[in-house]
């Protein structure tokens, strides 16, 4: 006889907890052939509210961590995906329809991303910034510090880990908190991600992941006065001028959407745009 | 007779050789505005010193074209070295005509000739030495290798360090090989006009750097062309949401440097002289017009008293009157406008209880002019510990211990500067860690240096000026053939999924609330 | 805060109540370490822009006579000798033979074997610690170094007093004070205080020097200030004018700042002497700024402010000369004494 198999259940993943969304509406998340795969949680204004709520408490233990420590626990998290590789492959192929080959290597390369991007976890700081020889006798020097509570829309296209690993790790190397709106068809791999990181070292609330319609979802974001930054990567199909619009209320720092295969290439900068470098003068003198 | 009464000492004006016209500076020539001209005025005296041009639309347009037809034609190409000769030849001119243009700024402005000549001019000097070397030596900017300059970068500046806001926008855009439509504020015109004149003696090639004068519809006329690649701006924090809002869906890169209120944190192991003065020049150097001052006084409950009387005492022998006099500590207040808002929040505090001093300053009876005030009892909730006064006007706060004073001074949309006065080492770097401010001045405030990186958190804004950052913020990296080798694309920027702005966004209405 | 109930108390009162117990090394520790600190840039800023002030016509006037009028004249030379001390005070007496309207400096500061030549040079002139003539100020306590037994250094301030010295300028044991015997350094101060008492009960003036370029720091140079006044000295003088740096406006400003606050803390006044590279009447003007900004216009008395310099005197005498004639003047038109 064969086994009759248990379906997940996908849920948010949002201050460390999966919660449903708030609303209680779920949405069916279909597979490359039009079969259903799952109900997905269709997060609300009010999930993404809860999500800022729970990114923004996490912020001063996640940015106050030491760069070593943070570089440690995102390289956890690369141990662990190893680990849960065949359900990724799995999630992959059902979900994009792409055969397992192509799918393994969408997984090796987004697990190679996340080891590259959490090597830099305590590197950036000594690249990015600088001590200046200002003329006068003061110790001066510039360092660049996460911005704060940084709002994603994830990339909607085909590569749904990659797209998502190439959004956050960035945001989270320097130590902001994430609140993450994932691929609308493709939402399964982010909240398989989710559960990586519930059972990593990660902090509850460092990355939260909201489920749902991008088109619904990110103007509550783009609009929130405690959103630090918007990376309007994936939100190309959406209304993004408007949405930078509404970011400059709260003169958010915001990155442009990005399309094609080159989109959220690894890149120091996708790091450095989420920072800001402060510099610190100290008077210096002997007598 | 009291010595303290210092007798006159004005500097002479026989420099100046000023004209009674001033047109627009566009490709290399003085040209008459389209627009209808202006007076530009002494604000300590309300005397008219020279009628300045306004700009319009078609005047925008040609700068824009000059500077394009330059950047295209002679700029981009030139060397490094070529480039960073000419920033040389700026500096060494700016600084032999240095006490013309600190007289001019003085006159225009109505900030104290011994800030102009100490401060300003000589860091204008300095900021076009800083960049000029800057100009061959790009691949270290920290853009990757054999970065790109943008095109033509549109500059607006605010009225309260004239000329030293022009160099700090157009040193930089040049060194990176970008040219430059500039416009000064409406009020001070003057000195970036004498600043062209400079530019001929450098025979800088035509169209490289252009300023058009006019109101902030000028200002907005400018940065929304679409012939611009780059905006640059100082201000208002209102103003600058505006112009992010409308570029908007462009690719126009947008460094902003707004408004401020930022928390002066004096602990009660402060070394207390040297604190004091750093109240004073947080809060009443340039009468206050500076957008990083420390405009909130966090001070330890324990010393409050004993400070604000060392202050107090401090602020009697402020010498405010003609700016033009060599020993004057306050000037004028540079427009009406600013002195009306000034004596509104500062009226307001009155109504909300907090208890008002100034010192006692004989008011000059012509020109703009507000005597150095403090507020104590101001509790956070107050309209003038929230809002930028941009005026010679302190709010005091208290504080018991380090994790109140940093949350306090973090308690406002804006991120630009912090000061802390303590004797403990340890404490003042973990503070400066938890401050959420660009710029961070321990036992010292209001230093500036073109090496040095200046530029906000939150709300005071995005990007930064001076260094090797500010230079950044005029550059892109190389355009490459895409590639998602991870070692290849180490500098790669966000590549920007072109498309047009859209129709119908708000324009930017003024910038004339400089900050 | 000058109605203090500390103006009312003797030095020693006032010094034991401050303190909180007797003067010993622990006690004035814990005293002079909690006085707040000096960040060292910020107060070389302030003193470069109190520099900055421009003096001019009217005021300068006032300023180069006031300038005279606060000099102690100065010799301290292995090399003295009775002649050179009566034309020392000869020019102290009339600066400038071609302005009889110029007028004399405060003092003249001579070794204590010089006093005798001194007194009996200035004659009638002699102010005796009055206002009217000119005060004989005499280094004492085993001058420039101070290296000697306590003993001898007393001796040294007696035999000056009874040779008429108006003033002392003793200096403080430096090498105590870093070695943290902050209660010797008292003691010392305390008892030379007594040493000026002369027979008939009146003291010379006490103007106690701290050598501030051997002190090093300037958290030092303020608490020997602190000190020094807690132990009864009327003036605090910067240096022997041995020791380089002598007197520098910035260490001159952290010594003002002290007695501004020891006047708002009891009401008293104590005087300041700078010392020593002070030679242009530019830099004096600047000394003159300072005061007047910091402890306000009243310290600029004989009573509360000198400077100690030789060459000074010559050149303000040739900006008085310029002030008065309209043009420039040379040194063979001011007397050398």
């Amino acid at each position: 006889m064969n086994r009759l198999a248990i379906p997940k259940t996908y849920k948010l993943y949002i201050g460390g907890k999966f919660p449903r969304s708030e609303s209680g509406r779920v949405y069916e998340v279909l597979s490359h052939t039009g079969d259903f795969l799952a109900n997905a949680a269709k997060g609300s204004r009010k999930d993404a509210r809860d999500a800022v709520v729970a990114a923004r408490s996490a912020l001063g233990g996640w940015a106050g961590a030491t760069a070593y420590n943070r570089g440690q626990v995102l390289y956890r998290i690369a141990e662990l995906l190893e680990g849960r590789r065949n359900q990724f492959i799995d999630e992959i192929e059902s979900s994009e329809g792409v055969n397992a080959a192509v799918a393994s290597a969408q997984v090796d390369e987004a697990i190679d991303r996340w080891v590259w991007y959490a090597g830099w976890a305590d590197k950036y700081v000594q690249v990015a910034g600088n001590a200046n020889p200002v003329s006068g006798p003061f110790f001066n020097l510039s360092v660049p510090e996460p911005t704060g509570v940084v709002a994603i829309i994830a990339p909607q296209g085909t590569e749904s880990l990659l797209g998502l690993v190439s959004a956050i790790a960035p945001a989270l190397v320097a130590g902001n908190t994430v609140v993450v709106v994932a691929n609308e068809h493709a939402p399964l791999s982010a909240i398989s991600l989710g559960e990586v990181l519930a059972t990593s070292d990660v902090p509850g609330g460092v990355v939260n992941i909201v489920t749902g319609s991008p088109a619904e979802i990110a103007p509550w974001l783009a609009t929130h006065a405690d959103v630090n930054a918007l990376d309007l990567v994936g939100a190309g199909n959406l209304d993004w001028v408007e949405l930078q619009i509404s970011a400059a209320d709260t003169l958010k720092r915001v990155l442009p959407p990005e399309a094609g295969a080159d989109a959220a290439t690894p890149a120091l900068n996708r790091i450095l745009a989420f920072t800001e470098l402060k510099t610190v003068w100290h008077t210096k003198a002997i007598l | 007779m009291k010595f303290l009464d210092y007798a006159p000492a004005p500097e002479s004006q026989a420099l100046l050789n000023l004209k009674s016209d001033y047109g627009l500076f566009i490709n290399g020539a003085f040209t008459a505005g389209r627009g209808t001209p202006f007076h530009t005025i002494n604000p300590a005296t309300e005397q008219q010193i020279a009628m300045i041009a306004t700009a319009n639309e078609t005047d925008v347009d040609a700068a824009v074209s000059a500077a394009r037809h330059a950047y295209d034609g002679v700029w981009s190409r030139l060397s490094g070295s070529d480039r960073g000769k000419y920033l040389f030849r700026i500096a060494r001119l700016v600084q032999e005509r240095a006490r013309e243009l600190a007289v001019a700024e003085t006159l225009d402005n109505g900030k104290p000739i011994k800030e102009t000549r100490d401060v300003d001019i000589p860091l204008v000097a300095a900021w076009f030495f800083y960049y000029a070397g800057w100009a061959d030596k790009l691949d270290h900017a920290g853009v990757g290798p054999n970065p790109a300059s943008l095109g033509v970068a549109a500059q607006v500046i605010p009225w309260n360090f004239p000329l030293m806001m022009l160099a700090w926008k157009i040193a930089p855009a040049l060194a990176a090989g970008n040219t430059v439509v500039l416009k000064p504020a409406e009020t001070t015109s003057l000195t970036a006009l004498l600043f062209a004149e400079i530019l001929q003696q450098a025979d800088l090639p035509a169209g490289v750097v252009n300023i058009i004068t006019g109101d902030g519809s000028t200002g907005a006329t400018l940065v929304n062309h679409p012939g611009v690649n780059k905006v640059a701006f100082t201000g208002s924090t209102s103003v600058g949401r505006a112009i992010a809002r409308s570029i908007a869906g462009t690719d126009k890169k947008l460094s902003l440097e707004l408004g401020g209120k930022g928390a002066n944190i004096v602990f009660d192991d402060a070394p207390i002289d040297q604190a004091v003065e750093g109240i004073v020049r947080g809060i009443f150097f340039n009468q206050g017009h500076v957008c990083c001052a420390g405009s909130r006084l966090l001070v330890q409950e324990s010393i409050h008293d004993d400070v604000i009387d060392r202050l107090k005492r401090r602020m009697q022998t402020l010498r405010l009157g003609d700016p033009l006099d060599k020993n004057t500590d306050i000037g004028a207040i540079n427009s009406a406008e600013q002195l009306a808002r000034i004596r509104e929040l500062s009226d307001l505090g009155e109504q909300e209880g907090a208890e008002r001093w100034s010192a006692d300053c004989e008011i000059p009876a012509n020109g703009f002019w507000f005597a150095p005030t403090i507020f104590t009892n101001v509790s956070t909730s107050h309209r003038i510990a929230r809002d930028e006064i941009f005026g010679p006007v302190l709010s005091v706060l208290t504080f018991r211990t380090p994790a109140e004073a940093v949350a306090k001074a973090n308690n406002t949309p804006y991120g630009l500067s912090a000061g802390i006065w303590s004797d403990k080492g340890s404490r003042i770097l973990a503070v400066a860690d938890k401050l959420r401010a660009g710029v961070v001045w321990a036992n010292t405030f209001n230093q500036f240096d073109p090496s040095s990186p200046f530029g906000g958190y939150k709300e005071s804004g995005y990007g930064r000026e001076g260094g090797r950052h500010g230079l950044a913020a005029y550059l892109k990296p190389a355009v490459r053939s895409g590639s998602r080798s991870i070692i290849a694309a180490d500098h790669r920027t966000p590549s920007v999924t072109k498309k047009s702005a859209s129709a119908g966004k708000k324009s930017v209405s003024a910038e004339k609330a400089a900050k | 805060m000058t109605n203090s109930p500390l103006a009312t108390y003797q030095p020693d009162q006032r010094a034991l109540a401050l303190i909180g117990g007797e003067a010993t090394d622990a006690n004035l520790r814990r005293y002079l370490h909690g006085i707040p600190g000096i960040d060292a840039v910020g107060l070389e800023a302030r003193a470069a822009d109190l520099g900055t002030r421009s003096i001019k016509t009217s005021s300068k006037r006032w300023a180069i006579d006031t300038i005279i009028g606060l000099i102690d004249l100065t010799t301290l030379e292995g090399a003295d000798t009775p002649g050179k001390v009566r034309s020392l005070v000869a020019k102290a007496l009339v600066p400038d033979p071609g302005d009889p309207g110029t007028p004399r400096v405060a003092a003249v500061c001579v070794y204590g074997d010089m006093v005798g030549s001194a007194v009996s040079a200035l004659g009638s002139a002699h102010a005796a610690g009055g206002t009217d003539g000119v005060n004989v100020a005499a280094v004492a306590t085993a001058f420039p170094s101070g290296r000697a037994s306590l003993a001898i250094k007393l001796a040294d301030v007696r035999e000056a007093v009874a040779a008429g010295a108006d003033e002392i300028d003793m200096v403080i044991d430096r090498g105590a004070f870093l070695a943290g015997r902050f209660g010797q350094v008292y003691d010392e101060i305390v008892a030379v205080k007594e040493a000026c008492r002369r027979a008939d009960g009146s003291m010379a003036h006490l103007k106690v020097i701290l050598e501030t370029g051997e002190l090093n720091t300037y958290d030092n140079v303020r608490r020997a200030s602190w000190l020094a006044i807690l132990a009864g000295g009327d003036f605090i003088k910067t240096s022997t004018g041995k020791v380089a740096p002598a007197a520098t406006l910035p260490v001159t400003l952290s010594m003002l700042e002290v007695v501004r606050d020891w006047h708002r803390l009891t009401g008293v006044r104590i005087g300041v002497k700078p010392a020593g590279g002070i030679r242009t009447s530019k830099d004096a003007i600047k000394y003159l700024v300072t005061v007047a900004e910091t402890v306000g216009e009243e310290w600029l008395s004989p009573r509360l402010f000198r400077f100690g310099a030789s060459s000074l005197l010559n050149d303000v005498l040739l900006q008085r000369q310029k002030m008065t004639t309209g043009h420039y003047s040379g040194p063979d038109y001011v007397t050398i004494d």
